[in-house]
């Protein structure tokens, strides 16, 4: 035990060096732009991990899977028939209604909507610390997947990809604190900006003066006023609204309608950022509601 | 080669640990999920103060940092300060009880928590919930089963 004293005199100077590492890891992580790159690699690097880590969840449900009674089985199929039935149903009339709404484009002389290819992924690891809400998906660059792609789930917009390695891909969710997307709500038109608070079930709107007309249980589209989103995506139904006239905005929480905490496949959608160029409205249209 | 196996092991409880980090989980098991790599990294250090301190601490901070997606540096950074403490103090915090080691291990996991806010807070902008603090508790009453379980296989492989 001699031998831990002996060495014991430059643990200071090791806590030193490790405060000023993260320091710098922190600095340049944060406040410069060299890191994505780094954290790609970093992300293929541990990969594997992710791997093995979700290995316990798949034996299981396969097992599951496997145990399922055959009536089990023979319901679930006609279940999922049915919806397939319903929703090609719906589907004919998309297809009818997109031409239309092509057409009757053309005629307004504004830009055509670029159909999005669609893209399904499993995610791998979902990462609940308070401070960062991502999830780890299994595509990567290989697959296509590229930055800042929009991620769905069947009931709305999950979040967006923010870094990429050739089999896997990191997305961060809405309800993080440091996401933002631009919506509009979609009985009024009020466009707003939806922030994460960190916590699974409740976004926070931003900047809604007290004289908005905004209700409980609006639906919140994207708008796709941010470059990122593409519009008309479902990303949340106001939850709560308080008005406190000491408050220099109202104070609207909203609850997404993707189930972020227990999501499994999703949609990623191909970016194709339809920035107005040649504005709709030409004036009206202006107002900047980018994020940063 | 047999004691580059003994070492190993100590780098094989860590790895576990790291899988024990990002497995996924139920929504309410997830939000109390004990900093697996911490308590691990503290009984290493408590017993091998000479093999396992701040380095190691730091590069497992790292390593989560990348798991986890918080900016790089910040779990790091927490890391090696907890260890150093418990570093420092080994010898102490080696002849205490069972309970009061949980009770002091308690009081370094806030700690923890606490840097970890402060950084994610500095550099994020994050708010404070209550239920953050839910991992300490789970840590503490993790902690005696850990202990036990590493000083069995310690004592066994005779890791020193």
């Amino acid at each position: 035990m001699n031998q831990s004293y002996s060495r014991g005199s430059s643990l200071p100077l090791r806590l030193f060096l490790a405060v000023v590492c993260s320091a710098g890891l922190m600095f340049l992580d944060r406040y410069t732009d060299s890191s994505t790159q780094l954290r790609s690699y970093l992300t293929t690097a541990v990969s594997p991990l992710f791997y093995v880590a979700s290995l316990p969840e798949t034996l299981f449900s396969g097992a599951s899977e496997q145990f399922m009674s055959q009536q089990a089985v023979l319901d679930e199929n006609a279940r999922l028939k049915e919806t397939l039935l319903q929703q090609s149903g719906q589907l004919q009339l998309l297809r009818y209604l997109q031409q239309e709404n092509e057409k009757l484009r053309a005629l307004l002389g504004s830009s055509a909507v670029i159909e999005d290819k669609r893209l399904v992924a499993e995610v791998l690891a979902v990462y609940s610390h308070p401070f960062s809400h991502q999830v780890v998906l299994n595509k990567g660059t290989k697959d296509g997947v590229t930055e800042h792609q929009a991620v769905i789930d069947d009931q709305g917009i999950v979040g967006q990809i923010v870094s990429v390695g050739p089999t896997s891909s990191r997305a961060l969710l809405i309800s993080d604190n440091t996401h933002a997307i631009a919506v509009r709500a979609e009985r009024t038109g009020v466009r707003a900006i939806v922030e994460g608070l960190g916590q699974w079930d409740a976004l926070r709107v931003m900047h809604l003066p007290h004289s908005t007309d905004i209700r409980e249980g609006d639906r919140l589209l994207t708008s796709g006023l941010d470059g990122r989103f593409p519009e008309g995506y479902p990303v949340a139904r106001v939850s709560k609204i308080s008005q406190d006239a000491s408050q220099p905005f109202m104070v609207v929480y909203a609850e997404p309608y993707a189930l972020l905490d227990r999501i499994r496949h999703v949609l990623l959608l191909s970016n194709t950022p339809r920035m107005p160029e040649q504005p709709e409205e030409p004036a009206a249209g202006a107002a900047p509601q980018e994020q940063p | 080669m047999r004691k580059a196996g003994r070492i190993g092991f100590i780098y094989l409880s860590l790895f576990v640990a790291l899988i024990l980090t990002v497995m996924p989980m139920p929504q309410l098991v997830k939000l109390a999920r004990p900093d697996w790599v911490l308590l691990v990294l503290m009984y290493w250090t408590m017993a091998l103060p000479q093999r396992i301190s701040v380095g190691t601490a730091f590069f497992s901070g790292f390593i989560v940092d990348v798991l986890v997606g918080t900016v790089l540096g910040v779990n790091a950074l927490a890391f090696s300060v907890v260890i150093f403490i418990v570093a420092q103090h080994h010898l102490k915090i080696r002849n205490f009880s069972i309970v009061q080691q949980s009770l002091l291990l308690g009081l370094l996991l806030a700690l923890y928590q606490l840097l970890l806010f402060w950084l994610s807070h500095f550099l994020t902008g994050v708010y404070f919930m209550p239920q953050y603090l839910w991992p300490v508790v789970t840590g503490m009453l993790v902690w005696p089963w850990l202990f036990w379980l590493l000083r069995r296989y310690r004592r066994q492989l005779k890791i020193q």
